[in-house]
């Protein structure tokens, strides 16, 4: 495991049980600010219930330290890009709902021009403002995706955690995807987790993987993971 | 209360309106109606129509508990058994990995069957009839002013609740991650329900009220495309509907509650109609 440098979240030990099954057990890893690591494993590894523990929704057994040069007790802000909302044929504009998030000022009685100019900038910069006034139910999955990263990433915290968050996009949808996140990477310096099973895109994106089946099996650059003997067993597939 | 009385003889001359209880009743209209409007937005988009169903059977446990203790006002029997049956079934709900709507019947089942033991051993179920189909011609000028204050209340609550009720309406895990309180906001929403439900059920009934609460708020989903829209369609549609439906029942002698819930079970039909997709 790396060491921590000027910035980063130590997941430490990490196990979740339940009455009568072990899911995750003893997981630890360094997220560093400024990497995109990317989690994988078959169905029912536990990498959804790492994500959850890592956020707080799941009681689970370990610690979550974040550190940064400047600030070491600080609490770690998390972004979270939840696998799918439950929205299906709701009024609600992308302004909407993007608001009842970043403001407490109340979305039904009006809209707040200062509010609106905030998440249209922010939406700029996900590639998205033309967006803001349409019905989110009427959203591609791309479009969709891009909202859900912006409710995540305002204002932008040390850690943005994805789950799965490329099931159900075309191709060319999955490379605007990822060239997204690699911008919000480099440009804001902040750690990126995500679960996926996309391994073309995360070869060519990932700094780091962590290939995930209740313990860690492996975490390395993605050259190292996807050619070595773990992977092939878990996938029975293999090679770089 | 004479001034306001003289006023609304001014703007609204019918000849209906020269009764005091006419004048009483369009004002509880007037206050009820878009709070319920205004609640059930929340309701029909967190899909609680059920629940709130359920809290309206749960006032007839309500007023056996205030048979039993010998109150001479049901209302304070009623609103502490409802919020603490809202409190109680949040709670059930939010530890149980039961069905949501199993357990919602479950407990309003108990609730009611509670409800008519309890009355069939105190007077007989018929002295209690009034409950199911409420009389909203009989509402008091202190009554119209509890009204007043439960809606003043309730709205600066909810203008201070709506955005993190929405979010968490979208997504609980990504609400949590932003620093909501989850279970407290939808506390505070259950509560708010459980009260207003319980202060109106006397003039709409039982029977009725949860349709006051979701028929108005349905028909704007249908034609809406943002929660301003929703939320003002839905006021509009349920002040339309108790106005209408007041003076309509009167003037044909019909029952209040029922015509006032027929014109907007009516409204509903043709918004479904206009929707779109």
């Amino acid at each position: 495991m790396s060491e921590c440098k000027f910035c980063c979240t130590e997941i430490k030990n990490i196990g979740v049980k339940t009455e009568d099954a072990t899911i995750l057990e003893d997981v630890s890893f360094h997220l560093h600010c400024g990497e995109l690591a990317v989690i994988i494993g078959k169905n029912g590894a536990g990498k959804s219930t790492l994500l959850k523990s890592i956020i707080g929704e799941i009681r689970h057994t370990g610690n979550i330290t974040f550190s940064s040069k400047h600030n070491n007790s600080k609490k770690l802000t998390i972004g979270y890009v939840p696998q799918k909302i439950d929205l299906e044929h709701s009024p609600i504009s992308v302004y909407d709902l993007i608001s009842s998030f970043s403001s407490s000022k109340p979305v039904f009685a009006f809209k707040s021009k200062s509010e609106y100019s905030k998440i249209i900038e922010h939406l700029k910069f996900l590639e998205a403002d033309g967006l803001i006034d349409k019905k989110v139910s009427s959203l591609s999955g791309g479009e969709l995706q891009k909202v859900l990263i912006a409710i995540a990433t305002l204002p932008f915290p040390e850690l943005l955690i994805l789950d799965e968050p490329v099931s159900g996009i075309d191709a060319k949808g999955k490379e605007i995807f990822y060239q997204l996140i690699d911008k919000i990477k480099k440009s804001q310096d902040i750690a990126i987790l995500m679960v996926s099973h996309d391994f073309d895109k995360v070869k060519e994106y990932a700094d780091k993987v962590i290939l995930l089946n209740k313990k860690m099996l492996q975490e390395g650059n993605p050259k190292e993971v996807f050619s070595g003997e773990l992977f092939a067993k878990e996938f029975g597939i293999g090679g770089y | 209360m004479e001034v306001i009385y003289n006023i609304m003889e001014f703007i609204l001359p019918f000849d209906f309106m020269q009764y005091d209880f006419m004048k009483n009743a369009f004002l509880a209209v007037i206050f009820v109606s878009p709070l319920l409007g205004l609640l059930g937005t929340m309701v029909v988009n967190n899909k609680m129509s059920f629940f709130s169903d359920a809290l309206g059977h749960s006032a007839l446990t309500g007023v056996a508990l205030g048979a039993v203790i010998g109150i001479s006002d049901y209302s304070i029997s009623m609103i502490i058994f409802a919020i603490a049956f809202a409190l109680l079934l949040n709670f059930v709900k939010r530890k149980s990995k039961t069905e949501a709507n199993t357990i919602i019947s479950v407990f309003s089942s108990t609730a009611i069957a509670i409800g008519l033991v309890v009355l069939s051993k105190y007077g007989g179920i018929n002295k209690y009839s009034a409950y199911l189909v409420g009389d909203i011609l009989s509402i008091t000028t202190i009554e119209l002013l509890v009204l007043l204050i439960a809606l003043v209340i309730i709205t600066i609550i909810w203008i201070m609740i709506f955005n993190k009720l929405l979010a968490i309406s979208v997504n609980s895990s990504l609400a949590k991650t932003k620093g909501i309180n989850t279970a407290l906001i939808e506390n505070i929403f259950v509560v708010l329900i459980a009260v207003i439900v319980m202060l109106t059920i006397r003039w709409v009934g039982i029977l009725l009220i949860n349709s006051l609460l979701i028929l108005p708020a349905a028909s704007s989903r249908n034609i809406s495309s943002n929660v301003r829209q929703y939320t003002r369609l839905t006021i509009a549609f349920s002040l339309l509907c108790g106005i209408l439906g007041l003076f309509v029942s009167f003037v044909f002698g019909l029952a209040t509650g029922p015509t006032i819930v027929v014109l907007s079970a009516i409204i509903y039909f043709v918004s479904l109609m206009l929707k779109k997709n």
